[in-house]
């Protein structure tokens, strides 16, 4: 029973002898390997563990399990809240909307804005188009956004809904009520590519519909002018520092969707949407000289428009590490036709300087990695330029053209590279076989890899999205040189952390729990 | 204040909140607001319209039919495993969220926190992925031997693109001999996850209890009850089953919180079911009590006065002995949570509360926060139905604020006129409220702590609604500089 002096929750109030007992009691019920022959659990636990039960798992083509993935319209949502006044419109059920909220509710620890126009089984039958007119209406009476940007979910996209004239109509039943509000739509089927596609399709839509100009005429042109797109970027600080460098350049450089502010908003007062790109700048993004991806594999249909429709100079940048730094810093020094001003000079010699400080933790040292396509690229690049060995390089969406290609060129620079590989496509429940079987020192990725800490005992380092059982760590930078400080130091000091915890037993390995290291 | 200025006060706010909306939403809105009073004969909680269409283009609050069968119902079987049928999101979004504690070995006999999807590509669309689910039931029995069973949990897609998941799992059913449930909660049947737990409910029928297997060597005692519609959240069930076991009752089964899929055929062999959440398995209980002739009673766990009230009414089904031994126990714990009432209700006594939940929790908790002085001013149901509503009606003791299935943008304007001390309500709703300086407390998750049913963990609600409230950090919202 609770001592009322020291109240306990679950996490203690279940260790008491009283409920021990309960759950001894409650096996006699219960069908679970568990309770009925435990010897099993462990001779199958232990199988799971084998080469023999890697090769099985490795061969699954049907089931997914423990995917590192989510589906399109959460990154349209976030795409959508790039810009100032947008409010994500997802046509479709509430229930996907729903799950998108809490998801990066529970990442960001942030109110997030998306609403749905509720489809159900009379849409499924009739089509959605209904919902779309009162939905469009709705949303604007009561949120006021200056813009909506309308995604799909794949019942939308099973039944065949079409976006474009479902807008049109929309828009002219509303008696006047939408006219002034740009609405941009993109398909984004759940079924196709992953979060990181939906972030494409959604910026590829807004930016489309808001650079819209007639046949023969010409957008006004500011060719010193430099669009940035983050991409799907769960970092804040990366946001932040991606834009402090691009202003040492020049004041002519923009973010295109820039979601910073929106999940970091202050206490005090609650306010729907903070921040994002002004739509007056996000108009003009087709006049601009030239647009930087910050991640290339998040912008590619983007890009297409870019580089095709607009005929604007395109270049890809990923500013996570030394070295993709240096190149986005080079990059904005040749665009702008500027030297790179001292203050970066002196960044990155801090951080050289720190990485110097810090190398033999990290070198040598194994890693499991998993994430998008361009965060893998940077971090893992980031493991190689201190010498550590990214073992197993997970990439779950990974993109089918080029993209293991352009990671093995990072690994060949790999002191250990016959070490690395690369697995594209694979799950989490891969990933701990390929532990198992060839484990490694420590991992980097989501708050998916904790399961996997608990079943291998491999620390976890959480660099990546989501996290959800840890606080904070998304309103730091993993871009820039500042950024790859935060990853030094996170990294090194887990590998500390790991030392202590090896080294702290009393009397016997005591004499290696230095307190200077 | 009397209850006739409150409630006129109240109307007035409704009508303010509903001007923002065009003429056809704000018809179907405000049949789902009212007020609703202790004394009041035809309140909202009769009038209420509920279960309804959700106004296109708001922030509802609500899930869909899959969030209410896997989600809900379901997914807390532990020993077996259950598919997210068709693209990655869903599974993905609603992996390991619920904190339905259970007790096994992840991945070997046990899966719950896991997700296990079919990861539908544009292929599977078109041409269907009949194929592929069968392939898949397949390597989850080579990858996991130790599964007592599979659930096909169908998202959106597949009832639309005429996929035959209940002929794929009858199919394997036979081939493997195992528990293959093939259930059609494809996100967009119903208004909410509702019609999700009926379906849910609908398939453990067919599908489920028909199994005698374990029931044929089943030893009954006249003391067998099952507890069902508690789904462990944060040990929830555990500390309500101790107190079953302390009156002399045997628990034989567990729905669907730390569940095997034992507990679930043998639950029909209970004297009696006991029901915590009616919304989402009276469905199932109904069914048992005419196909198998097992009564069901509601109980309440929530606060010391609901549960000694709950634990009375549960022991006048049996014999004296078990009155008797109900009585010990009610005072063994009674003793503690006047311990734990003289140490919070001073902290909290008057404190007003608005809550938005779903299920069982916007009339069950009202009794725990009462215990502790606090008042409910408004509260409402995400997905309830008449018979909530009516239900609530018993729990209120002062004018209260009844909304539907409402939306970000009523409950903030609610919440900014009613200025209640505390907000109860979910995640997405969270850090709206504490940006506005309000203290709130998730009331699905139990906010990461937990359990809240039974005398333990009334004590660790009355601790972590003192903590809410009275924590030091809600006086920092104003800077020293800034005008009141």
């Amino acid at each position: 029973m609770q001592d009322v002096e020291n109240i306990v929750n679950g996490q203690k109030l279940f260790l008491k002898p009283e409920y021990q007992e309960v759950f001894k009691n409650k096996k006699q019920f219960e069908s679970n390997t568990g309770s009925t022959n435990p010897e099993k659990v462990i001779e199958i636990a232990k199988w799971t563990t084998t080469w023999e039960y890697r090769e099985k798992n490795l061969a699954r083509e049907h089931i997914t399990i423990n995917p590192a993935k989510a589906c399109q319209p959460l990154g349209a949502v976030m795409a959508a809240l790039g810009f100032e006044n947008t409010m994500p419109y997802v046509h479709g059920s509430h229930g996907c909307v729903a799950y998108f909220r809490s998801y990066f509710t529970r990442h960001f620890k942030e109110p997030t804005p998306c609403v749905s126009d509720s489809m159900s089984e009379s849409a499924a039958v009739f089509g959605g188009l209904s919902n779309m007119k009162e939905g469009l209406r709705n949303c604007k009476a009561l949120y006021k956004p200056d813009m909506i940007a309308v995604s799909t979910t794949c019942m939308a996209e099973v039944i065949g809904d079409d976006l474009n004239a479902f807008v049109i109509g929309a828009r002219k039943d509303a008696e006047g009520e939408l006219d002034n509000t740009p609405i941009p739509a993109a398909h984004t089927p759940s079924f196709v590519g992953s979060h990181i596609t939906g972030y494409d399709n959604m910026m590829n839509a807004i930016l489309q519909e808001l650079n819209m100009v007639e046949e023969g005429v010409e957008a006004p042109k500011d060719a010193e002018r430099i669009n940035i797109i983050p991409g799907f970027e769960s970092y804040l600080g990366s946001l932040k520092e991606v834009k402090k460098i691009a202003s040492m350049f020049s004041d002519k450089i923009v973010m295109i969707g820039d979601h910073e502010d929106q999940w970091n908003t202050p206490a005090g007062e609650y306010k729907l949407f903070a921040g994002g790109t002004p739509l007056s700048v996000a108009k003009t993004a087709r006049g601009a000289g030239t647009t930087i991806s910050l991640q290339k594999y998040s912008t590619q249909a983007t890009a297409k428009t870019i580089k095709g429709e607009w005929k604007q100079n395109y270049v890809t940048c990923n500013p996570i590490g030394l070295g993709g730094t240096d190149e986005f810093v080079m990059k904005l020094s040749e665009l702008t036709g500027k030297p790179v001003p001292a203050e970066l000079t002196k960044l990155r010699g801090q951080l050289v300087d720190a990485m110097q400080d810090s190398y033999p933790y990290m070198h040598g040292k194994k890693f499991a990695i998993w994430g998008d396509p361009d965060f893998l690229l940077g971090v893992v690049s980031f493991l190689v330029e201190m010498g550590a060995i990214p073992v197993h390089v997970l990439c779950h969406n990974a993109p089918r053209k080029n993209w293991e290609k352009e990671m093995q060129a990072i690994l060949d620079k790999c002191t250990f590279k016959e070490e690395c590989h690369i697995w594209a496509g694979k799950d989490l429940w891969h990933l701990r076989s390929l532990l198992f079987t060839e484990p490694v020192d420590f991992m980097i990725g989501n708050v998916y890899g904790k399961e996997l800490y608990r079943d291998t005992k491999i620390p976890l380092i959480r660099i990546g999205f989501p996290i959800f059982d840890r606080h904070h760590l998304h309103r730091y930078s993993i871009s820039g040189y500042e950024g790859a400080l935060n990853l030094l130091t996170w990294i090194t000091n887990s590998v500390l952390d790991a030392l202590d915890e090896e080294t702290k037993e009393i009397a016997k390995t005591d004499y290696f729990f230095d307190c200077v290291r | 204040m009397t209850t006739e200025t409150l409630l006129s006060q109240h109307e007035a706010v409704i009508a303010e909140v509903l001007e923002a909306y065009p003429e056809k939403a704000k018809k179907s809105r405000e049949k789902h607001l009212g007020v609703d009073t202790p004394e009041g004969v035809k309140g909202a909680c009769d009038a209420t319209k509920s279960n309804k269409q959700t106004v296109p283009g708001v922030m509802s609050q609500r899930g869909c039919a899959y969030a209410g069968s896997k989600g809900v119902v379901w997914g807390p079987i532990k020993d077996m495993i259950h598919i997210s049928h068709g693209p990655i999101g869903c599974g993905q979004y609603s992996r390991a969220g619920r904190r339905n504690y259970y007790i096994g070995t992840t991945g070997v006999d046990t899966y719950v926190t896991m997700n296990f999807s079919t990861d539908y590509n544009e292929k599977d669309i078109v041409f269907g992925g009949d194929k592929k689910l069968k392939a898949a039931l397949a390597e989850i029995d080579a990858l996991f031997p130790l599964n007592n069973g599979i659930s096909i949990q169908s998202e959106c897609p597949i009832g639309l693109i005429g996929d035959d998941i209940q002929a794929v799992a009858k199919g394997y059913k036979k081939e493997s001999g195992k528990p293959t449930v093939a259930v059609s909660c494809e996100g967009f049947r119903g208004v909410s996850q509702s019609l999700g737990h009926h379906i849910a409910n609908d398939m453990i029928r067919d599908e489920v209890l028909p199994d005698n297997s374990y029931k044929k060597d089943f030893e009954s005692t006249p003391y067998d009850v099952a507890i069902i519609g508690d789904y462990n959240i944060g040990g929830d069930a555990w500390s309500s089953r101790i107190l079953l076991e302390e009156m002399g009752l045997r628990v034989i089964a567990q729905w669907s919180g730390d569940a095997t899929y034992k507990e679930l055929t043998i639950a029909p062999k209970a004297k009696i079911n006991l029901l915590h959440c009616y919304r989402s398995m009276n469905y199932v209980v109904r069914h048992m009590e005419q196909e198998f002739g097992v009564p069901w009673m509601e109980y309440n766990f929530f606060g010391p006065s609901k549960t000694t009230e709950s634990l009375r009414k549960i022991a006048a089904f049996f014999d004296e002995s078990i009155q008797a031994k109900t009585e010990a126990v009610i005072a063994k714990y009674t003793a503690m949570t006047d311990a734990v009432v003289a140490k919070y209700r001073p902290k909290l006594e008057g404190k007003t509360v608005m809550l938005y939940v779903g299920g069982l929790r916007p009339r069950h908790v009202i009794g725990a926060y009462e215990d502790l002085g606090m008042k409910i001013i408004g509260t409402g149901y995400e997905f309830g139905h008449g018979d909530d509503y009516k239900r609530t009606k018993d729990e209120l003791n002062s004018t209260t604020l009844i909304y539907d299935d409402t939306n970000e943008y009523e409950l903030e304007q609610f919440v900014k006129r009613l200025k209640p001390d505390l907000v109860a309500s979910g995640v997405k709703e969270k850090y709206v409220f504490q940006k506005m300086g309000l203290p709130f407390r998730q009331m699905h998750s139990w906010d990461y702590s937990g359990p809240y049913h039974g005398y333990d963990a009334f004590a660790i609600f009355a601790k972590d609604m003192d903590l809410a409230l009275n924590s030091p950090v809600w006086a920092h919202t104003k800077a020293p500089w800034e005008s009141n």
